[in-house]
């Protein structure tokens, strides 16, 4: 169990080095190809980052808006309460506030720059159909997410992508418009090689961002779910509770494309029926419970693939 | 030669702000272990005050069970009674003890089961159960994380030189295992 958090830890950060590094070569062959223009590019950076702010601040408010998640007391639903209270007190942090979202479909989020400002969202789906032991699975991996900043991750993830998309797009529409007439400082076969480098590279590197992206995200959700396991000492909790989320064919209403990554399990059907694929937000769910079993049987698991 | 000093300078900087750094970082694990300690007892006192409350609702429908009733109420003010936290630990014990057969038995009086009160009830003391065992869980889990500060290089210097000492973990007696967790559904 604690191998599985610490592979997935240094998977995560490996990735966010490649990321970067597709940011800087991006940048750097775009900037021998170009030659100016970089004032545009430093207000467009600026305008990400300053979206990813207002995404990190305010985002916990919006997911749950979107998601028409109502607030909650301890007397409305007192055994979920209990079992919150129950995981704030394995993992030593604070109760985060308790939503829940009126739809019969099983699923659950938490959003929240830290374990002192989150909540948690489940659907009273999630609360009919799972017993008490694969409700703290479900709840104990929602939590971790807080728990592990995956929210602040997944944010800077999103500023990453979002600037390089941003970037190469400002690239290719300036060499459009005739931009490399101006640039005069490159002559010759040199300078055409390196515009074609730098055309191809704009065209796949916003692509290749998003496939990073999405491969972190999977790499997160094991890490969830191993965080999930050092909480409750249950691996089979919370396996079972994906057995039955699985095996629940109906679709959750309020998640679309944009909030689809934040909950338990891919709540768009369609999705998760596709084979798996570099786009996706979460790893196969059998693969899920495959390695929670293992832990449950006292292997340490291999590192999620 | 002024770079020569310059450097000089930093590094003993750099130095003193590493043994610092330790120092505090051991300084707030070594509080985590005292609060989470502290936190066992702030659940082990709930339980007590929830009892006479389940004792009240439940007498009327299990009046056949005196000795059970009896046993948990006694079990109670010793847990209560006790003092040093090796009496505490065993009375503490006989009272997850002596809950266990009560719910038990309550098994035995569907009336009881279906009685709202009862219910919530039983579910706050199931989850008293359960948040001791997690306060417990988390103690240990932070008594691993300051000792392997305490003994492995190089904090284990500092460790040394302040006074600081690995603590114990907090071991459950063979009675006491299978009362945990309990999942009522």
């Amino acid at each position: 169990m604690y191998e599985q958090i610490s592979k997935n830890k240094h998977l995560s950060y490996f990735l966010i080095v490649v990321m970067t590094a597709l940011f800087i070569v991006l940048g750097f062959s775009i900037g021998i190809a170009a030659g100016i223009g970089w004032f545009g590019l430093v207000i467009a950076v600026v305008i990400a980052v300053a979206l990813a702010l207002t995404s990190y601040y305010k985002g916990d408010k919006i997911a749950l808006a979107t998601s028409h998640a109502r607030q909650v007391t301890h007397e409305e639903v007192p055994q979920l309460f209990n079992v919150v209270e129950e995981m704030a007190i394995a993992s030593g942090n604070p109760m985060p506030a308790v939503y829940i979202i009126d739809d019969s479909a099983p699923n659950a989020f938490a959003t929240g720059r830290n374990p002192e400002n989150s909540s948690l969202a489940v659907t009273q789906g999630l609360l009919d159909k799972m017993n008490r032991e694969e409700l703290q699975g479900v709840i104990a991996h929602e939590m971790s997410h807080v728990r592990n900043y995956d929210i602040l991750f997944a944010t800077l993830v999103g500023v990453m992508v979002g600037a390089i998309a941003l970037m190469a797009d400002f690239f290719l529409r300036w060499s459009i418009f005739g931009g490399s007439r101006r640039s005069n400082d490159n002559s010759g076969i040199f300078g055409v090689i390196m515009m074609v480098v730098a055309l191809a590279l704009a065209i796949l590197a916003p692509i290749a961002a998003r496939m990073v992206q999405l491969a972190i995200s999977r790499k997160r959700e094991y890490l969830a779910d191993a965080s999930a396991v050092e909480l409750t000492r249950n691996p089979n909790g919370l396996a079972n509770a994906l057995e039955k989320i699985a095996g629940d064919t109906e679709q959750l209403e309020a998640a679309n494309r944009a909030t689809a990554h934040l909950y338990i399990a891919q709540p768009i059907k369609k999705f998760e029926e596709r084979k798996r694929g570099l786009f996706d937000t979460h790893p196969p769910i059998g693969e899920r419970i495959a390695i929670l079993r293992a832990m449950a049987s006292g292997g340490p698991g291999k590192a999620a693939g | 030669m002024v770079i020569g000093v310059i450097i000089a300078i930093v590094l003993v900087v750099v130095f003193l702000g590493g043994i610092i750094m330790i120092y505090n970082r051991l300084v707030r694990q070594r509080n985590k272990v005292d609060n989470s300690w502290k936190q066992i007892d702030v659940q082990l006192k709930r339980r007590h005050d929830l009892i006479p409350n389940l004792v009240e609702v439940v007498k009327d429908y299990m009046s056949y069970e005196q000795e059970v009733l009896e046993n948990v109420t006694k079990a109670r003010s010793q847990a209560m009674q006790a003092s040093g936290p090796a009496e505490a630990g065993k009375a503490e014990n006989m009272l997850s003890g002596a809950l266990k057969s009560l719910f038990a038995v309550a098994e035995n009086y569907p009336d009881l089961k279906a009685n709202q009160n009862v219910s919530q009830l039983q579910e706050e003391l199931t989850s008293t159960e359960n948040k001791i065992a997690f306060a417990r869980q988390l103690y240990n889990d932070v008594v691993m994380y300051f000792n392997n500060k305490v003994q492995t290089f190089p904090s284990h210097i500092i460790a040394g030189a302040f006074g600081f000492q690995a603590r114990e973990f907090f071991e459950v007696p063979e009675e006491e295992k299978e009362v945990v967790k309990v999942d009522l559904r």
